[in-house]
């Protein structure tokens, strides 16, 4: 009976969530590398045994790790990454220019078609990738090199690469997001880069719609439909519907437009997802009521989900990384709270269950669909 | 105090999360070719555990991270020279070298 995995990312370890296909019963595994934070676990679509999970740490800085089991058993793999040539400056927070420093990896996105090749999205913000399974990490130099470098800006978490959508239908063709710089596309498998940002509009900049600056907080896609992209932006949910190249609001109703994640349903490419958030600085659901919001046609009417979500006194947040959807033939929905809950929605959001309570503060949430 | 053909025998104890990325148990002992220096025993600790690598100092600059201190024989070795000998005690087994880490955060 085929089943799903949902890999969660804590700020304290990671945890593996499995089910059958009901998904009514969980059992919980973990704290794997406990203490540690985990930005980011991933499996590879194309061995869904192969995982990578981003572990770091202040003190000690980064380490990868590797599953070739499913999670049963780890290797710690390569951790060196280093820019290519001198790294040089980017904008800081008081406008002053700023060393390029490697922090941590932010997102890792395992290749597509073969489980050795995997992309790491990191802070300061840069794009890597490796073809040995982890062991080793080269620059693709071009992002970071386009001309608007010098110009990208950390948002408040830091300048972090979070996203990372490889185009399943256009070979060669990447999607990467960054706060606070943007949105930037490939069409040549990572060589060559330029930002994909018109449309977007951000008040606290000096020229609100210039070509980078914008603080992105996620990016999305449908694997059928790669030309349309959702965008959870600092403020205001938007919508392409050409690989980028214009942008336009799809808020609508909403009663807030800020918030981290957004995904689209494994089945309906017009059904997507959000978790509105107060404001940027109050960081918790508007009302104490932690509500999702599904929009059925691609944006703009939204209709709050709240069955078994808590409706009053809740003043969590879900983080940019810690939404997924499996893709069983009724959808599951996925979210994990910094308050340590993950919900799970076995109907595409109707219904929602907390699979897990009392984790530490959750940064990612991952869904494998198992045979 | 053990001296082999392949050089001094260093104890170093170690934070218990590198302990257990290392999968060590308690302290671990080195075989530390003479100069016996914070950066030989570094270089021989990551020879060792190359899962360490990285994770005490910086894969290139090889200076140490910002929240990770050195000690020995009741000395902050810290902001020493790395190729500074280190005190007779931890040559001879004695003594640990100590890498600690900084008593911050949650």
């Amino acid at each position: 009976m085929s089943g799903v995995r949902v890999l969660v990312g804590t700020k304290k370890g990671a945890f593996v969530l499995t089910a059958d296909g009901k998904r009514d019963k969980w059992n919980i595994a973990g704290p794997l590398f406990g203490g540690w934070e985990i930005y980011h676990l991933k499996g590879s679509p194309a061995d869904p045994n192969r995982l990578y999970a981003s572990q770091s740490s202040g003190w000690f800085g980064q380490v990868i790790q590797r599953s070739d089991d499913g999670g049963q058993s780890w290797e710690a793999v390569g951790n060196q990454f280093t820019y290519d040539g001198t790294p040089g400056t980017h904008l800081w927070y008081d406008g002053t220019q700023h060393p390029w420093e490697f922090k941590r990896v932010w997102h890792l996105e395992p290749s597509l078609g073969d489980p050795d090749t995997v992309y790491a999205g990191v802070e300061d913000a840069a794009l890597f990738r490796s073809t040995d399974g982890g062991r080793s990490w080269l620059e693709l130099a071009g992002l970071r090199g386009h001309e608007s470098g010098a110009r990208w800006q950390p948002g408040a978490g830091g300048m972090g690469l979070h996203t990372i959508l490889l185009d399943p239908v256009h070979p060669g063709r990447i999607f990467i997001a960054i706060s606070a710089a943007g949105v930037f596309r490939s069409d040549d498998a990572g060589t060559t880069w330029r930002p994909v940002n018109r449309g977007l509009k951000s008040e606290f900049m000096p020229d609100p719609t210039a070509e980078v600056g914008h603080c992105v907080h996620r990016i999305a896609m449908h694997p059928s439909r790669p030309q349309t992209l959702f965008m959870q932006k600092h403020w205001d949910v938007m919508r392409s519907d050409d690989a980028g190249e214009n942008w336009h609001e799809v808020s609508g109703n909403l009663p807030s437009d800020f918030g981290f994640p957004v995904d689209v349903h494994a089945h309906e490419p017009e059904t997507i997802y959000v978790v509105p958030i107060e404001s940027d600085s109050l960081h918790y659901p508007p009302e104490g009521r932690l509500r999702v919001y599904r929009s059925r046609s691609g944006g703009n009417e939204w209709e709050a989900l709240t069955q078994g979500l808590p409706q009053k006194d809740c003043y969590v947040n879900v983080l940019r990384e810690a939404m997924a959807v499996d893709s069983l033939d009724s959808c599951g929905i996925y979210f994990g709270t910094t308050g340590g809950q993950v919900y799970a929605s076995p109907d595409g959001g109707d219904h929602w269950n907390a699979i897990a309570r009392d984790l530490p503060a959750v940064l990612s949430v991952e869904v494998q669909t198992l045979p | 105090m053990a001296v082999t053909a392949a050089g001094r025998q260093i104890r170093v104890a170690l934070p218990a999360h590198l302990r257990t990325l290392a999968g060590v148990g308690g302290e671990v002992a080195l075989e530390v070719h003479e100069p016996v220096t914070v950066g030989t025993v570094l270089d021989a600790l990551e020879a060792e555990f190359p899962v360490l690598r990285g994770t005490i100092r910086d894969h290139v600059t090889r200076q140490r991270r910002p929240f990770l201190r050195f000690f020995a024989c009741m000395e902050d070795l810290s902001n020493e020279p790395t190729d500074l000998p280190l005190p007779a005690a931890v040559v001879a087994g004695s003594e640990p070298l100590l890498v600690v880490g900084a008593i911050a955060g949650g």
